[in-house]
């Protein structure tokens, strides 16, 4: 039996354009793309392919330049169309032209029974050779998983509490053999794995029947759904400790890949946010470009597009791809203007968590609000002190440990618990910062001089 | 309103960076934001909304919940002025008289201090702190009504330069600004912030017979080194001109001579109200220090050698600027300490130094000034503690 987390601290944002619950039919967009940037740890991608190459969904399109064993590969089969570059040849993303019928690349197939026999190096060989394996997250730092490291155990949460969060049990409906073959494999490389639900919330079939996993029940506001504040409360990170995390649609690719001997990248996404017509969910394939979802799909031209939820997405254009490991793009209005008066007015509009002067959304906790992409104010120093606790529902001491990063300070970020932190953990101090530090961005940094000292 | 807006997107480039007045930058976008809030949008990665909250509004509401003092300030000095000398006044001409005596004060107090806070803005290079919206408020209201304006103006300028920009800013400052301002004329100036100050007369003024300025701090002293009972002392004085001035209820409402801002305990527990329910000012800390004045005094009523030890406990939270040190001082967020269980003991500590220290040295009557400021450089301190055990917590469960 696993165990039951009462969680009080944290906020939810409750967001205009919620997906209504169906999964609409659209013609399969034409082109897809991998980004190295959706993946920490990575040092210097080598390309494999060049423009005008055909792959199969499965075939390497690059690697990590220190260990070649861990491989991206394409979620489609077709045509390598670009190879996209930044500043100083920096590999941003690998374009492919999708076939109109995937061709796979044939990994080893396995029964159920054989699953149960299969060693972990043969498991990890096929999990590496296919780009599997780059599901795999590795904390402390939030990297991909390095082969020769076990985890002293795996967490999968199976619930999202983001803002305009996907349901789980539309994103992975009927996956249940492929989820408990997933958890199979994971079994072999060591620790107890944990899945998470939520207590309050229907529980996806697929976690409610897994076998061989602890199911742990917690309550709460987010950040209750992000798999480090979990970790910190069943079995926590530790200097010298790892841990494993995987998304449930990670262990269900798992699960594929050895039962069905394929890379397959089909996922449910859900388009959402408060500039869609119709928020709703759609049928296709990691990376796709998301350009066809929102052809006269949007209330208005002047939006941000965003891989992932409002509070740890990435800004992507119009045209743009989700990344990886998101099922949810959010649209919401670009916030670029002035507004008169803007830091007095009072106002029901605006979300806020704090309730200064004006700030009257907490009289409607269960309206939906539609927020725009300003920053409500000037950047300033740490003033206020008490109000990142409030939303940080793990033992950790956010200012201090921010403010030992920006000194560089590595003792102070070891003995302040940046082993147990990801940026998102700590995303919603970000929201509420009224000083409007760029949280996130100031924890990678300190993660990046903690992981190469 | 769209020609303001023209106007300052016109003006913009002339402060940018290659413009002739880019060396003022800093102003003109003080200017800008308090007109508009500023047009930037989130970065590409991280929280892509934000908060509704920013300092501008968050200091605003200190300021809006220092009103109430504020009002009620104007109206006492003006009403102590009439019963200083005499005069049978309309509330209307207490509240003129008042404003004649307070606006000054605190525009005084808002200018000098500004102007520095301009000035280091353009030669530091930092953005004009919204803190001092709260500074040059929290000025004027600890300042007794008869304080010279340049006083008030040399005492704002050294509480700026030296409490504050010495130390890089707001957010910075290891002392609460206004009570440096205070503790700078206290120890600057002692002839003048003390004795007849509390209440406004102006020269020549005739005043009622048997009239005297000596505030409850001043009496409770003179009465403890006379032997005599503090409240007897309290309740008898004024007989003839002011009856029953110094009664506890009429202290509560705060009817009494004092610094222009903190006589009336209600009035700072409106404040009060305001910056808990709008989760500006820290609950905990306001607590803890009525708490801990409470406990402190009600001990000392306990072993009293003395009439000022064995004063009702309950006085304390009347007289003096307690109530409106532990409300508007020690919340100040960048001052006090920063951690949630290290704000119950800051707070209690400042609630017992002021009781000893206006029981035990009557020469500083007004103890909360000095136990807040000795408290802000202990802050620090008591911080390190609290972090410590959250360090040696994770460090215990690693071994375990």
């Amino acid at each position: 039996m696993g165990k039951f987390i009462r969680l009080k601290k944290g906020f939810d944002i409750n967001l205009a354009g919620k997906a209504s619950p169906k999964i609409a039919t659209i013609e399969q967009p034409e082109t897809f793309a991998v980004k190295p940037t959706d993946f920490h740890g990575i040092y210097m991608p080598k390309v494999v392919v060049k423009e005008g190459d055909s792959v199969k969904a499965g075939s390497v399109l690059f690697h990590d330049k220190k260990h070649d064993e861990i491989v991206f590969t394409s979620p489609v089969s077709g045509e390598v169309v670009e190879v996209k570059r930044g500043e100083k040849r920096k590999l941003l993303e690998v374009r492919v032209l999708a076939d109109k019928s995937i061709e796979y690349v044939q990994f080893n197939k396995y029964s159920i029974s054989d699953i149960a026999n299969l060693k972990r190096e043969q498991a990890q060989e096929q999990l590496l050779k296919s780009g599997v394996w780059v599901n795999i997250i590795q904390r402390p730092f939030g990297i991909v998983a390095s082969p020769s490291e076990k985890p002293k155990s795996i967490f999968v949460s199976g619930f999202d509490s983001s803002p305009l969060a996907p349901d789980y049990s539309i994103l992975f409906k009927g996956q249940e053999q492929y989820f408990q073959a997933g958890i199979e494999i994971l079994k072999k490389f060591g620790g107890p794995i944990h899945v998470n639900v939520h207590s309050e919330r229907e529980i996806a079939p697929v976690f409610s029947q897994v076998k061989g996993a602890e199911l742990n029940k917690f309550s709460g506001p987010h950040p209750s759904g992000c798999v480090g504040v979990q970790i910190h409360h069943i079995d926590p990170i530790n200097k010298g400790d790892i841990v494993w995390t995987i998304s449930p649609f990670g262990v269900i690719q798992i699960g594929k890949l050895f039962l069905n001997g394929i890379y397959d990248a089909s996922k449910v996404i859900a388009v959402a946010g408060s500039e869609v017509k119709e928020p709703q969910y759609y049928s296709t394939y990691t990376g796709v470009s998301i350009k066809k979802f929102l052809t006269n799909n949007l209330k208005q031209d002047h939006v941000r597009v965003i891989s992932g939820n409002v509070l740890t997405g990435t800004k992507i254009d119009q045209e743009g791809y989700v990344g990886f490991f998101d099922q949810l793009v959010t649209v919401i209005p670009e916030g670029d203007y002035f507004e008169f008066l803007g830091w007095i007015k009072p106002t029901v509009n605006k979300l806020s968590y704090q309730r200064a002067f004006g700030l009257l959304s907490f009289l409607t906790p269960k309206k939906e609000f539609v927020l725009d992409s300003n920053s409500r104010g000037e950047p300033r120093a740490f003033v206020q002190t008490g109000v990142f606790e409030k939303v940080t529902p793990i033992d950790v001491l956010p200012t201090y440990l921010l403010k030992a990063i920006i000194a560089e300070d590595y003792d102070e970020m070891e003995a302040l618990g940046i082993y147990e932190v990801i940026e998102e953990d700590l995303a919603l101090c970000e929201f509420v910062d009224v000083s409007k530090h760029n949280i996130q961005s100031i924890l990678r940094e300190g993660i990046d001089l903690i992981s190469n000292s | 309103m769209k020609f303001l807006r023209d106007t300052l997107d016109k003006a913009k480039h002339n402060f940018e960076k290659g413009g002739k007045y880019y060396k003022y930058y800093y102003l003109f976008e003080a200017l800008d934001t308090f007109n508009y809030s500023p047009n930037t949008v989130t970065p590409p990665t991280g929280a892509q909304v934000r908060d509704a909250v920013d300092l501008k509004r968050l200091m605003m509401t200190v300021v809006i919940a220092m009103i109430p003092c504020l009002a009620f300030g104007i109206y006492n000095v003006g009403y102590q002025h009439a019963l200083a000398t005499g005069q049978q006044m309309a509330m209307g001409d207490m509240v003129v008289t008042g404003l004649i005596k307070v606006l000054p004060i605190v525009i005084v107090a808002y200018a000098a201090g500004g102007l520095v806070e301009a000035a280091f803005a353009v030669f530091r290079k930092h953005p004009i702190n919204e803190g001092y919206l709260v500074t040059g408020m929290l000025i004027p209201l600890v300042m007794p009504p008869d304080v010279p304006l340049w006083q008030v103006a040399v005492a704002s300028i050294f509480a700026v330069v030296i409490a504050k920009e010495a130390f890089g800013g707001t957010g910075m400052n290891i002392l609460n600004v206004a009570l440096t301002a205070r503790a700078f004329l206290y120890f600057a100036y002692p002839l003048q912030i003390s004795g007849e100050v509390w209440t406004y007369l102006p020269e020549g003024a005739q005043t009622v017979a048997g009239y005297s300025g000596a505030t409850p701090l001043a009496i409770a002293a003179q009465a403890s080194t006379d032997g005599e009972s503090v409240i007897q002392a309290l309740n008898s004085f004024g007989s003839g001109w002011a009856n029953d001035i110094y009664g506890f209820s009429n202290m509560f409402f705060g009817f009494m001579p004092g610094s222009i801002g903190e006589t009336s305990t209600l009035m700072c527990l409106i404040g009060a109200l305001i910056l808990v329910v709008t989760g500006v000012g820290s609950w905990k800390i306001i607590f803890s220090v009525f708490a801990g004045a409470y406990g402190m005094a009600s001990f000392l009523n306990l072993v009293a050698v003395n009439e000022f030890m064995a004063m009702p406990a309950h006085y304390h939270l009347v007289i003096g600027g307690l109530a409106f040190g532990a409300v508007f001082m020690a919340t100040d967020p960048v001052t006090a300490v920063q951690t949630e269980a290290g704000k119950w003991v800051y707070g209690l500590l400042i609630g017992i130094l002021t009781v000893l220290i206006r029981v035990f040295n009557p020469a500083y009557p007004e103890g909360i000034m000095l136990a807040i400021l000795f408290m802000n450089v202990m802050a620090p301190l008591i911080d390190y503690v609290v972090v410590n055990a959250n360090k040696k917590r994770r460090l215990r469960r690693a071994t375990i």
